[in-house]
């Protein structure tokens, strides 16, 4: 059986949904979701750079070496956020963040 | 001159109005009463120069008040005979009022807003007399029941005095109302509201029918009918009296510059200056005879068995602006202006003596707490007697010409219901007598019943009050015995309660307060005497010139004349019946009112709660508007428009808003879900839109 595009789509489809249903089912921790986020971006980065092998196009890759780049930053942000979140709250179990609550 | 006569008081008011604080209570009074002293100066040059026709009738215009259409209202101040009457008593009453208010209210913390409220009643009444055209009259018209209402409720922190205000206020509006609705006839029919152009019309207007609501009715007996609302209103007459014996809660000069003297005659004034119109109606003059009549007669009824020294004289104003209205109703205008112009001096002075007596006994009113005064205050009690025999109409007194000639003109007039005007006037002069002649036996007459302090007898006065509150029956107080040992100390109790820090002894006013009194008091002997033939006799004709106009049937001035002896004497042997009786009652055989009060209990108690006058109007007029307001708040309003409008509404809202607040848990993870269906559900839509 051939490596075909069929099988990167379907590999980045799978990690996109274990991404989604990392955030939704996730009932414990802020940094499994924010590992969850990282998965999805991760899983159109696989698209991107599949994309753009198949049709012979660049753009693709170096748009998924800046993606990589942005995560990074990102995530980065995310931790220093959750830091100080900790820092202020004693806790950074999802059950605790719904300040939102109407 | 004239300018300076209407506007000094207003000057006056301002002053003292707006920089009372600034030129002190002594300066406010100096400034006020002197402004009214050059007033009254002035006035009587106007009046002796009108008089002798030097100074010809005219109106100069001030300046333009408003125009709309064919409606063009300019500010004039007209001058002839009428107007300097009305001036010569407006501004005599209010300087010596305001000279006797510095000694009467020298104890008062807001002096300078008592002169200047004087200052303005006066400046509104001299606009009211001095207007040219129906709504210049109505500003002054208002502008003096802004003062009353003002200085009625002047003592703003008793209850009483600010519903007596309210209750004043209110019930002239209903005269009000029917003065505009007049004025607003008057304009339909003439096109205009300036007096000569309205007396021009007049003439022509005579049995013109008017269509209203599918009837005929003859347009000036209807558009003087509504003007004389206004009147009936503002000089207190039967049916809308009842505020003038509550407006006595206001300060004694104001009850005897405005409830007496000045404000409650505009009234007069109004139907004497339109007498061109009421000639042209003689259905609305009988009607203003048989009301007059009325009043006169029903207001001395309840004068008999008042006890409060002040309501006492009200009613008697009340019954006095009758005896005028019967004057003017008969045709006999000059006859009311003239008794105007004397009651004017004699009411005032009984006002202000009676205010004398209050001051003395330190703000007692109720004269079943006096007796004795004689010796203690015999300046006050002389003047109280001459100020009696003119009301009275003791010959050669100023009521003895005036009243008499209104009796007299009531008899020979033909008018429809002049008969009935006669009687009731007639046998009011005999009540007059009584009440009056009983005033001043139970204030200055018999034993004291005022006293030493006893702080004991303090409860049983009350008690006694409250009894007399309740039941008014007339306690055993009235003359000396056995319970006066109790009243009369308990009035010391009364007296310091009020923080009054006098002796008690009754004491003579000060001098201030009396000079006032002395002049009155030649004003109610002399004035009758001196102006008689001016005002009502042989020159009257040339005296008036055209401010009074005569139909060419009306000869009321000459039958008048013609009568016979005995009516001629009737009054003066009423007035010599009703004296006999009080001398009888009180001096003579005291006790013997408490007998005939128990004897016929359902008369007293009749006369002494004023008619029911108060509780049929509460009944008629009051519950139903409690009611009705009740129905629309609680019932409109509440039930209905809050309900159904602004609180329902709200509440829906925020029921809606307390479910969907439901869904904001506040976890990420569900609005990540959301979103997750939603944009499932949006690539479903596309997706299954797109296939065709």
């Amino acid at each position: 059986m051939t490596i075909g595009l069929n099988q990167y789509l379907i590999v980045a489809a799978i990690l996109f949904t274990l991404g989604v249903a990392g955030i939704i089912l996730n009932r414990r921790n802020i940094i499994i979701i924010l590992m969850s986020v990282e998965l999805i971006l991760l899983s159109v980065n696989i698209n991107l750079v599949a994309f753009s092998a198949f049709l012979g196009d660049l753009t693709g890759q170096i748009f998924a070496l800046f993606i990589l780049t942005v995560a990074a930053a990102e995530a980065a942000i995310g931790l220093a956020i959750l830091v100080t979140y900790y820092r202020n709250r004693g806790s950074i179990a999802v059950e605790d963040v719904n300040l939102m609550k109407g | 001159m004239i300018t300076a006569i209407v506007f000094l008081p207003l000057v006056g008011f301002l002053i003292a109005g707006l920089f009372g604080r600034q030129i002190g209570a002594r300066g406010a009074e100096i400034l006020t009463t002197s402004f009214l002293f050059v007033a009254c100066l002035l006035a009587w040059i106007v009046f002796f120069e009108v008089a002798e026709g030097a100074l010809p009738a005219s109106a100069p215009v001030l300046g333009a008040w408003f125009t709309s259409g064919t409606l063009k209202v300019d500010w004039a101040l007209r001058v002839d005979t009428l107007t300097a009457v009305m001036l010569i008593v407006v501004t005599s009453v209010s300087a010596l009022v305001h000279l006797y208010s510095i000694g009467y209210m020298h104890e008062d913390s807001s002096r300078p807003r008592f002169f200047a409220y004087l200052s303005l009643f006066t400046f509104a009444m001299l606009m009211l007399v001095t207007a040219d055209n129906l709504l210049q009259m109505f500003f002054g018209w208002e502008g003096v029941g802004l003062a009353s209402y003002l200085l009625i409720g002047f003592w703003y922190e008793k209850p009483s005095a600010n519903a007596a205000a309210i209750k004043a206020f209110v019930v002239n509006r209903v005269g009000d109302f029917g003065f505009a609705l007049g004025i607003f006839m008057v304009f339909v029919l003439t096109n205009s509201v300036g007096f000569d152009q309205i007396f021009a019309a007049a003439p022509g207007l005579a049995n013109k029918p008017i269509h209203v609501f599918s009837h005929d009715l003859d347009a000036m007996t209807v558009a003087c009918l509504l003007l004389f609302m206004g009147a009936m209103g503002k000089s207190a007459q039967f049916l809308l009296h009842t505020w003038l014996p509550d407006a006595m809660e206001g300060p004694t000069p104001v009850s005897a510059l405005i409830h007496a003297a000045t404000m409650v005659t505009a009234g007069i004034f109004m139907v004497a200056r339109l007498s061109p119109l009421f000639e042209q109606a003689p259905a609305a003059l009988s009607f203003v005879t048989i009301i007059g009549g009325t009043t006169a007669f029903f207001a001395a009824t309840i004068a008999l068995v008042q006890t409060d020294i002040k309501r006492v004289i009200a009613y008697s104003t009340c019954s006095q602006l009758g005896y005028m209205f019967v004057g003017l109703g008969v045709g006999g205008y000059s006859l009311g202006i003239f008794h105007l112009f004397t009651h004017a001096f004699f009411k005032a002075l009984l006002f202000l003596g009676a205010g004398s007596v209050i001051h003395a006994m330190h703000h007692e009113q109720d004269m079943r707490m006096m007796g004795g005064l004689r010796t203690r205050i015999p300046f006050t009690f002389w003047m109280m007697t001459i100020g009696t025999l003119a009301l009275t109409g003791f010959p050669f007194t100023a009521g003895y010409y005036s009243k008499d000639a209104i009796i007299e003109a009531a008899f020979a007039s033909e008018r429809t219901g002049s008969l009935y005007a006669f009687l009731l006037v007639t046998l009011a002069a005999g009540l007059t007598s009584f009440y009056s002649w009983r005033l001043v036996f139970l204030t200055f007459f018999g034993a004291p019943r005022w006293g030493a302090a006893d702080p004991q007898a303090h409860a049983a006065h009350d008690q006694a009050q409250e009894d007399s509150t309740e039941t008014h029956s007339e306690p055993l107080a009235h003359e000396p015995g056995a319970d006066n040992a109790a009243d009369a100390p308990a009035h010391n109790a009364h007296a310091s309660g009020h923080g009054d820090t006098h002796a008690v002894e009754p004491h003579e006013s000060p001098k201030v307060m009396l000079i006032p009194l002395a002049l009155l008091a030649i004003g109610a002997l002399f004035a009758g005497l001196a102006f008689q033939s001016l005002f009502i006799g042989e020159a009257g004709g040339e005296f008036w010139k055209s401010a009074l106009f005569y139909g060419p049937g009306n000869h009321i001035l000459a039958a008048r004349e013609e009568i016979p002896k005995f009516a001629a004497f009737l009054p003066t042997l009423m007035m010599a019946g009703g004296f006999l009786l009080a001398l009888y009652m009180y001096i003579l055989a005291p006790g013997t009112s408490e007998a005939l009060a128990t004897a016929n209990p359902l008369l007293y108690n009749f006369l002494l709660n004023k008619w029911y006058f108060d509780e049929l109007y509460d009944v008629i007029f009051v519950r139903p508007a409690f009611f009705i307001g009740n129905l629309f708040w609680k019932g409109g309003d509440q039930a209905i428009i809050d309900r159904f409008g602004p609180d329902g509404i709200a509440a829906r809202v925020v029921d809606v808003t307390g479910r969907v607040v439901k869904l904001q848990s506040g976890y990420v993870y569900h609005y990540a879900f959301a979103m997750l269906i939603g944009v499932a559900a949006m690539i479903t839509w596309y997706l299954v839109g797109g296939v065709h």
